[in-house]
């Protein structure tokens, strides 16, 4: 088996990956990134509304500042998030964007002057500052009280993604192509790269590194109904997962986008919303004011999926051949608007739905989209169990989102992740404990290891199709862990699961294809697959509570006493047929914003005693600093600039400031 | 909305696909056909992913996306280089006929090793902004004012996915394997416009001024005819060609 040497390993290479192969390369490491795809085609490239950073340049933002993006996100996530990396996010998110602006990135600018805009189903006109004329321009997004997404039309990920693999190809950084990740190597609690299979000729080969990434998105395709990429199956998840030592957080915390155009589940921006568009019903009313009087389409993502879900079972949704829908509408948003600004949107209603959405309105429906949940890191992007691991991006849980996501923070968070961890990555290879010490002999075990799991799936003996096992899987999790979750129907799902479990030991192979085989790749993908879903659906069983994305008819309220904690699932025996689950406790007396009520949603929670501590000492706080500025104020409240890389502490410039 | 069902037979698509697998040394290439039924909304990502999971599972092709945004699935769709994942089968005829893209290296059927090209192509033309002084500039001060324009027109340039359609569609592609194509013409006049990159026009005829580059164009115009993002693909390499021509 050949074996590369290099510092670090990057597996992935999407924004997160490709930033923090970066960081480490320009400290003087050597980096390989491998990813599944081509670079360019990984799916940070389908983000499409925006990025989330609080530059205040355009009107809709004026004032906005890291506090406001800082509270808006820890709302989002129901206080599920680790506020000391919300912090660290949103301090670093301005910077995030002008660093791709030096490098290229065509964000869309503030003009000066009066502009047409949509709000609340009218017509307003608002007047651009002269001063402002030219800088990075923002829109309105869900569950946030500014204009905070910067973005390239509709195309943002896009725009993002290609500059970011261009820097890293102007870097000299090599990136291996379709390439599996398949099994970490790791001795004594310490990750030394990992077994890899070329995807073109099916060869086995061994990647040693000092420190490995993992960077390798989300999981969405364990549902059926998904805005994810094909490629979006979580093997790098799986294969922490896998190492029995390293744990998965929040697994049970996945995301549905409000609007998947239906039936396919291909995204429609976030965007179409904050710019003006309308949800309506079967009989073309506006019903989520009826919901949420004060957000409307703006709140949160898991309470508009929610309402629109609600507002379908309540028999208001649309007939179809295919089921039930409800509608987007953006025809008030106008023709020059949608030509500009939501152009990918008018392609994808024209191509996969026949529609020109200039006239005609867009079937829509809740699908997942993104997965909270994943590699458990510490703030710099750690294994806390698995020396040598780092994880960045939707694949890692550090936790920034806690059961939440706001649009738009995904891609800020790939990019900031990316600039974080590859410091921590440089800075664990430049440390003693970078050092190395591995036997060749460990290597070729990791190897045959693997080499008999897959001639092990080549010659079960069985007769189960990966395909169908898959598609079973996929049913249950989009029928059972879905928007409404009940211990019932969770109880079920896990049962159903591990008979899947048990089904995908007895594969049968029909092909025995020479090269890389599509289907064995099915059935390993299917086998590791399965322990994520099980991750998320036995993580969701035993959370009973309702936490942002993640409901329980049976279990409606947000439980603070009993669940300020977040899921650690690990998977410590191979053979076993549920994961361990543990759980680490979110300290109230150490956040800056204690639980309360997000704005939107139910108002309806079990308060923990600490919250009403925290808040009165808090207060009075504060009360001694009257006068003090928010800098100082914040930093009083909840220090968190020393966890940054020094060079990412400086305070961001806005509009007005003083240079 | 009541609809009154109508009983409609639906068509038996016959997909014949060019097959090839250059890992089996056994492998000839061969057209193969295959029966499908065809579904409501079917797209050729659909109808090829049936063909695999029911059908042949050693079929090779590639998808991401699946909703024309990242490029991976170019093909030859009865002749002509398309996406297939946003193909509607109802747009076709009964029979399909499939083939890798050609100027590409084949990994397997409808597989071709479009990463690698393009990855090539970007280090030939070095598809970045060249700035002096990047990695010390600030990123705590307000960023550069761009006028609002000349940031939509750069992203009307950057919406290219690097499919391969383009170079497909290629005359001079098909004979010179140096050939960079209207996907390598098209980002050059992207940084050219750029005023964040600092490279001068006698930089970029270095790059692309002569047979491989611009000068290698035969204005067959396939390139805009097959782009799927209809990038105005003639009249940039027009314009470059006038620039260069002047160097």
């Amino acid at each position: 088996m050949q074996i590369i040497y290099t510092d670090v390993l990057v597996i992935g290479g999407g924004l997160a990956g490709q930033r923090a192969a970066i960081g480490a390369k320009r400290r003087g490491h050597d980096v390989i990134v491998l990813s599944l795809v081509p670079a360019k085609r990984s799916h940070s490239s389908a983000a499409q509304g925006g990025m989330q950073a609080s530059l205040g340049n355009c009107l809709g933002a004026a004032g906005d500042n890291e506090d406001i993006h800082f509270t808006d996100t820890v709302r989002g996530s129901d206080w599920g998030a680790d506020q000391e990396v919300v912090r660290m996010f949103a301090h670093t998110a301005p910077k995030a964007i002008r660093e791709l602006t030096a490098w290229g990135v065509p964000w869309n600018r503030v003009q000066r002057g009066d502009h047409e805009i949509t709000v609340n189903g009218e017509k307003q006109t608002v007047t651009e500052a002269d001063a402002a004329h030219g800088l990075i321009t923002s829109r309105n997004f869900g569950g946030t009280q500014k204009w905070r997404a910067c973005y390239v039309s509709d195309g943002t990920g896009h725009a993002m993604l290609y500059t970011m693999s261009n820097q890293a190809i102007a870097e000299n950084i090599p990136v291996h192509e379709r390439m599996e990740a398949m099994a970490l190597i790791h001795e004594d609690g310490r990750c030394c790269g990992a077994i890899v299979r070329n995807l073109m000729t099916g060869e086995l080969l061994a990647y040693v590194a000092k420190a490995t990434c993992i960077a390798t998105g989300g999981f969405g395709r364990i549902y059926r109904v998904s805005t994810n990429a094909v490629i979006n199956e979580g093997m790098g998840a799986a294969i922490a997962l896998e190492t029995g030592i390293a744990t998965l957080g929040n697994m049970e915390a996945i995301q549905f986008h409000p609007t998947g155009i239906f039936p396919a589940g291909i995204l429609v921006t976030e965007g179409c919303r904050g710019d003006g568009g309308l949800l309506l019903d079967a009989q073309e009313h506006r019903f989520m004011p009826d919901y949420e009087a004060e957000k409307a389409e703006l709140a949160s993502r898991d309470v508009v999926s929610r309402r629109m879900e609600e507002h379908i079972a309540a028999g208001h949704g649309a007939q179809s051949r295919f089921g039930e829908h409800l509608w987007l509408d953006i025809r008030l948003l106008g023709k020059q608007h949608i030509n500009t600004n939501l152009r990918e949107v008018k392609e994808i209603c024209q191509y996969f739905l026949g529609i020109d959405p200039v006239t005609q309105l867009i079937p829509v429906r809740p699908a997942q989209h993104y997965s909270m949940g994943g590699v458990r890191t510490n703030h710099r992007g750690e294994s806390p169990q698995l020396r040598g691991l780092f994880s960045a991006g939707e694949s890692a849980c550090w936790d920034m989102h806690g059961f939440n996501r706001l649009g738009g923070n995904s891609v800020a968070e790939t990019v900031v992740a990316g600039m974080i961890v590859g410091e921590t990555m440089a800075d664990f290879c430049d440390s003693t404990a970078g050092a190395l010490n591995i036997s060749t002999a460990l290597v070729e075990k990791f190897g045959r290891r693997q080499q008999q799991l897959l001639s092990g799936i080549s010659d079960t003996g069985g007769s189960e199709s990966a395909f169908e096992l898959l598609k079973l899987m996929q049913e249950t999790m989009t029928g059972n862990v879905g928007i409404f979750r009940h211990g019932e129907r969770l109880q079920e799902a896990v049962t159903t699961l591990q008979s899947l479990q048990q089904r995908s030991q007895h594969i049968r192979l029909r092909s025995s294809a020479a090269g890389a085989n599509p289907e064995l790749v099915a059935a390993y993908r299917v086998q590791r697959m399965l322990k994520l879903a099980q991750c998320v659906a036995y993580g969701a069983l035993q959370r009973t509570e309702s936490r942002g994305a993640h409901f329980r008819a049976d279990y409606p309220q947000r439980n603070d006493l009993e669940w300020m904690r977040r899921t650690l699932a690990t998977w410590p025996d191979k053979n076993a047929m549920l994961p361990t689950l543990d759980y680490e406790t979110l300290n109230i007396m150490n956040m800056e914003i204690p639980p309360g009520w997000r704005g939107y949603g139910a108002k309806d929670y079990i308060e923990h005693p600490d919250t009403a501590r925290r808040q009165q000492q808090i207060d009075s706080v504060l009360q001694g600093m009257e006068g003090a500025n928010r800098h100082t104020q914040q930093e009083t409240l909840m220090p968190f600039k020393h966890l940054l890389p020094p060079h990412l502490r400086g305070n961001n410039q806005r509009l007005g400031d003083e240079q | 909305m009541k609809q009154i069902p109508v009983k409609q037979l639906a068509r038996t698509l016959h997909i014949q696909i060019l097959r090839h697998n250059p890992c089996d040394p056994q492998s000839e290439p061969r057209l193969q056909t295959f029966e499908l039924e065809e579904a409501d909304a079917m797209t050729l990502f659909i109808a090829l992913s049936d063909i695999r999971e029911n059908q042949d599972p050693s079929l090779q092709f590639d998808f991401v996306c699946r909703a024309g945004i990242c490029g991976s699935c170019g093909m030859i769709i009865n002749g002509r280089p398309g996406l297939a994942c946003r193909t509607l089968t109802k747009d076709l005829p009964d029979r399909i006929t499939l083939a890798p893209l050609p100027a590409f290296e084949l990994i397997g059927d409808l597989s071709v090793n479009t990463g690698k090209w393009m990855r090539g192509m970007s280090e030939q033309l070095e598809t970045w902004v060249h700035s002096q002084g990047l990695e010390q500039a600030s990123i705590d001060t307000l960023e550069a004012t761009m006028e609002p324009e000349l940031a939509e027109q750069l992203y009307e340039l950057e919406r290219c996915i690097e499919c391969g359609c383009c170079i497909a569609a290629c005359g001079t592609a098909q004979m010179r394997e140096d050939f960079i194509g209207a996907v390598g013409l098209n980002q050059i006049t992207r940084f050219q416009l750029d005023p964040r990159d600092q490279r001068s026009d006698a930089d970029y005829y270095q790059l692309v001024g002569d047979d491989s580059g611009v000068f290698g164009c035969m204005t067959l115009l396939g390139c805009e005819d097959m782009c799927p993002k209809q990038l105005p693909l003639a009249t940039q390499i027009a314009f470059l060609r006038r620039r260069m021509a002047s160097v």
